[in-house]
């Protein structure tokens, strides 16, 4: 049986531009960080591939394998340029 | 210490709090704002973090500097927002007995905090264009 999730997804620097908003509240079905990219990416014709991007949840790096969990927040990480 | 900071950087105070006795040293870093790069002529910068994981990330770098290195103090501070040229935009700053270690670890430091603290930096050009440097690739895909 599918379960929807509740979760948060905060968006930086390019991918903020591109989806238009800072963050958003989603309900999804995503097992993982990188089926939940892969959705974001499709809907919203992200160029970035995963290879590109680093993940964070809940404020911690973390691996695209990562399960998603009910109120998480997830974070997809652009290439950095700091300095 | 790392810290992100909306306003201006002022070298001064921080190097003030790297004042130790035991210090023979001290070593610092400034990055600043150009007006060019890639060949292209900049005139302002944006920078913007991911401030919750930026700041972990940048106090997990000073804390391996000071595993890595015979140091006695390491600090830095970035600057977010909108920068002028010529702007501070990091300051590095390390302390040590003997100045070896002080030049390794501001290095190691600034380098780790461009490859891995999620902070972006959008640039301005004189010809109105702007682009989030490092995502050029991003960028030429968004325009096809």
């Amino acid at each position: 049986m599918t379960e929807f999730k509740t979760i948060k997804v905060h968006y930086f620097a390019l991918l903020r531009e591109l989806r238009g908003c800072s963050e958003e509240t989603l309900e999804t079905e995503a097992d993982n960080a990188l089926t939940l990219y892969r959705f974001l990416q499709q809907r919203y014709d992200f160029p970035l591939a995963p290879e590109q991007l680093r993940v964070a949840v809940n404020d911690n790096f973390a691996t695209w394998e990562t399960s998603i969990q009910a109120n998480d927040t997830v974070v997809f990480i652009p290439p950095v340029a700091g300095g | 210490m790392f810290q992100l900071t909306h306003t201006p950087i002022c070298p001064q105070a921080f190097q003030a709090k790297m004042a130790h006795l035991a210090a023979g040293g001290y070593v610092s870093f400034e990055g600043w704002v150009r007006n060019r790069n890639e060949g292209k002529s900049v005139t302002r910068l944006e920078y913007e973090a991911y401030e919750a994981l930026a700041q972990k990330e940048g106090l997990l770098i000073i804390e391996e500097a000071k595993n890595r290195f015979e140091i006695i103090d390491a600090r830095c501070v970035h600057r977010l927002g909108s920068l002028a040229l010529g702007e501070l935009a990091v300051w590095v700053g390390v302390c040590s007995v003997h100045r070896g270690p002080a030049f390794d670890a501001c290095e190691y430091i600034i380098n780790e905090v461009k490859h891995r603290v999620p902070i972006w930096k959008k640039e301005t050009y004189d010809n109105g264009d702007s682009g989030w440097v490092n995502c050029q690739q991003c960028a030429k895909a968004v325009a096809l």
